[in-house]
C-alpha cells in the first residue's frame, strides 16, 4: 500500500511540459467513510490548472464521493466523514471558514440535470444575483454569455421566460452547465454528465468542455472510458474505494501502466 | 386457455364483495354532511338576507340580525392569524431547513404533537390564566385570539413543514453548491415553491378558528354586546358563541333564527375550505417540476 502511494506520487509529477501548469488541487491521504464504512481510502493526486482531469472507474468506486469532498458537500450528509488534506488553490478546504465562497468558485454538474424550479433566465441569473448583481442589463449579458458557452442559447433565446424544467433532458443538462458557468468557476466538476443525454448533445457538450478548459480547470468523472480518452489530459482510475492509478490519459490506453487492472478496465475486460 | 376456474370465480366474488363494502362505508360518510346541510337550509334558509347579515340583534336576541357576531368572528380570526402564521411558519422553517435530527428538535416535535392533542376547553382555561389574568389583557379579542392562535399553531407548523418537505432536496443541494447560504436558498428556491401549501394550511386554520367556541367563551367572546368592538382590547360577540346562546340560553328564539346562525357559520367554514381547495388546484396546475 505504501509502495503504491509512492508510485502514484511519482505518476503525478510527470515532467511533461504540457503539464507544467501550477497545481490547482492537491489531495493527500484522502479517506472518506460513510458511517464508519470506508468508501474511498488513501487517495493522493494533483489536478493542474487548465487541464481536464478524468476520473474513470466502475460504479461504487468512490468517484462521486471524491467530488463531494472537494466543495464540502460532505456537510449535507452527517453520515459522511472525511480525513486527509485537500488543498484548493493552496487552501485547505476542510478548515475554510467561508465554505460559501469555496462553493461559489466550484461549478458542479450532476448525472441527472437539476433544473431549479425557475425560468431559464432565472436559473442562470441566480448565481450572479447571489453575488449581489442586481442590474438587469448586467444580468442579461451574463445569461446570454453562459447560455451561449453551454451551446444552448440558440435553442432557448426566444423563451427565456419559460420554465427550465420544460426543456428536454439534454437541454436541461446544458442549462445546468450554463448555471455552473454563471458562477464564473475556477473549477468545474462534472459527474457522469452524459448519462441522461443523447449522443449528439453529448458530443456538443464535449466540444464545449474542450473550449472551457482554457478558462478553468475541469474534473470529469465518467463511466465512459472513451469519453475520458477523448477529453481528459490526465486520468485517474478508481476501483473499489481505491485510487489505482493516475497518469497521462493516453498512457492508460497504450503506454506503460503501473497496475494491470487499469489496462484490463480500459480495455473493457471488467467493469 | 382463459376459461374461468372455480378459484377465479371465487376470487372475483370476494373482490366484488369488498368493493361494495368499502363503497357503502364511503357513502355512509356523506350522509351526515348532506343531512346537516339539508336541515340547516330547510329550517334556516328562509331567514338569510342581507339585512340578517348586517343588522344588530333585537328583542333580547330573539329577532334582528347577527352583524356584531359576524364582525366579531372576523376580528378574532384575523388577530389569531396575525399571531399564529408568522410564529408557525418561522418555527416550521427552522425545524425543516435549519435544525438537524437531534434531541432538541425531537422534544419540540413531541411538544407540537401534544399541543395538537390538548382539548379545546383546556386551551380555554389556559387562555384565561395566561392572557386574561397574567398578561392582564382582560376578556378581550386579543386574549381570545391568542388562545386560538396557540390552539391552531400545530396545524400551521405541520402543514408548513409538509409543504417545505415536498420541495425536492436536490433543489436545495444544487443551490448550496452554487455557494448560496441556507437563507438565500430558502428565500429564492424553497419558499416560492412551498407557498401554495403554506397558504392552504393557513386557510384551513381559518376555517377551524371560525368554528371554535370553547376557547373564546371565557377569554373574549361576549354573550351579548350592544356595540361593536373598537380595538383588540374590547370584548366582542362571535358567531360560534352566538349560535350556542340563541340555541340553548335564550328562551323564545324562533327556530329559523338559530338555524340561520348555524347556516351562516357553516357557510363561512365551507367557503374557506372551498377557497383552499380551489387555490390548491390552481397552484398545483402551475407546479414547476
Amino acid at each position: 500500500m505504501v509502495d503504491m502511494n509512492v508510485n502514484l506520487a511519482a505518476a503525478n509529477k510527470i515532467e511533461d511540459p504540457a503539464f507544467a501548469a501550477p497545481v490547482k488541487l492537491s489531495v493527500s491521504d484522502l479517506t472518506i467513510r460513510y458511517g464508519g464504512t470506508p468508501a474511498l481510502s488513501g487517495v493522493n493526486l494533483e489536478v493542474r490548472q487548465h487541464e481536464i482531469f478524468g476520473i474513470i472507474g466502475p460504479p461504487n468506486a468512490g468517484k462521486t464521493s471524491f467530488l463531494k469532498t472537494l466543495n464540502r458537500m460532505d456537510t449535507f450528509n452527517t453520515n459522511m466523514s472525511v480525513e486527509g488534506e485537500i488543498l484548493f488553490n493552496g487552501l485547505n478546504v476542510q478548515n475554510l471558514k467561508n465554505i460559501y465562497a469555496l462553493r461559489s468558485r466550484i461549478g458542479v454538474v450532476f448525472p441527472l440535470p437539476v433544473g431549479l424550479p425557475l425560468t431559464i433566465y432565472e436559473n442562470v441569473a441566480l448565481s450572479p444575483r447571489l453575488r449581489g448583481i442586481k442590474r438587469k442589463s448586467e444580468l442579461d449579458v451574463i445569461v446570454e454569455r453562459c447560455l451561449s458557452r453551454a451551446a444552448l442559447w440558440d435553442e432557448v433565446k426566444d423563451r427565456l421566460d419559460s420554465l427550465g424544467s420544460l426543456l428536454s433532458g439534454g437541454q436541461q443538462q446544458r442549462l445546468t452547465i450554463a448555471r455552473a458557468l454563471s458562477q464564473e468557476p475556477d473549477l468545474l466538476m462534472l459527474d457522469e454528465f452524459s448519462i441522461a443525454v443523447d449522443p449528439v448533445t453529448t458530443m456538443r457538450i464535449e466540444d464545449v468542455l474542450k473550449e472551457l478548459k482554457h478558462d478553468m480547470t475541469i474534473i470529469l468523472v465518467t463511466n465512459l472510458v472513451q469519453q475520458a480518452r477523448r477529453l481528459a489530459d490526465r486520468t485517474a482510475f478508481f476501483l473499489e474505494g481505491e485510487c489505482v492509478e493516475v497518469g497521462v490519459t493516453e498512457d492508460l490506453f497504450t503506454g506503460e501502466v503501473q497496475d494491470q487492472r487499469t489496462r484490463d478496465y480500459v480495455e473493457g475486460k471488467f467493469g | 386457455m382463459f376459461a374461468e376456474s372455480a378459484l377465479n370465480v371465487r376470487n372475483k366474488r370476494v373482490q366484488n364483495l369488498f368493493r361494495i363494502l368499502f363503497l357503502m362505508m364511503t357513502v355512509l360518510l356523506i350522509i351526515p354532511v348532506v343531512i346537516i346541510l339539508a336541515t340547516l337550509i330547510a329550517k334556516g334558509g328562509s331567514i338569510i338576507s342581507i339585512d340578517f347579515l348586517f343588522t344588530d340583534p333585537t328583542n333580547g336576541m330573539t329577532a334582528g340580525g347577527i352583524f356584531p357576531a359576524l364582525l366579531g368572528t372576523v376580528w378574532i380570526v384575523a388577530v389569531a392569524l396575525l399571531a399564529s402564521v408568522p410564529l408557525g411558519v418561522a418555527a416550521a422553517i427552522y425545524l425543516n431547513e435549519y435544525a438537524g435530527d437531534n434531541w432538541f428538535t425531537r422534544i419540540i416535535q413531541l411538544a407540537i404533537i401534544n399541543l395538537a392533542g390538548v382539548p379545546s376547553i383546556v386551551h380555554a382555561l389556559f387562555g384565561v390564566g395566561a392572557f386574561v389574568i397574567f398578561f392582564g389583557f382582560g376578556t378581550s379579542i386579543l386574549a381570545a385570539s391568542l388562545t386560538l392562535a396557540i390552539m391552531t399553531l400545530p396545524v400551521v407548523i405541520v402543514s408548513t413543514r409538509e409543504s417545505l418537505r415536498a420541495v425536492p432536496q436536490a433543489f436545495r443541494e444544487a443551490c448550496w453548491n452554487m455557494g448560496a447560504t441556507r437563507w438565500q436558498t430558502i428565500r429564492r428556491v424553497v419558499l416560492p415553491n412551498a407557498v401554495s401549501g403554506i397558504l392552504t394550511g393557513v386557510i384551513l386554520e381559518v376555517s377551524r378558528t371560525t368554528g371554535e367556541t370553547a376557547p373564546i367563551m371565557f377569554t373574549g367572546a361576549a354573550f351579548f354586546l350592544p356595540f361593536l368592538p373598537q380595538g383588540v382590547f374590547d370584548q366582542t360577540m362571535a358567531l360560534s358563541l352566538h349560535l350556542f346562546v340563541v340555541a340553548t340560553q335564550v328562551p323564545g328564539v324562533p327556530d329559523n333564527l338559530a338555524f340561520g346562525v348555524a347556516l351562516v357559520l357553516i357557510a363561512m367554514v365551507l367557503l374557506m375550505n372551498s377557497i383552499s381547495i380551489a387555490f390548491r388546484m390552481y397552484l398545483r396546475g402551475k407546479k414547476k417540476w
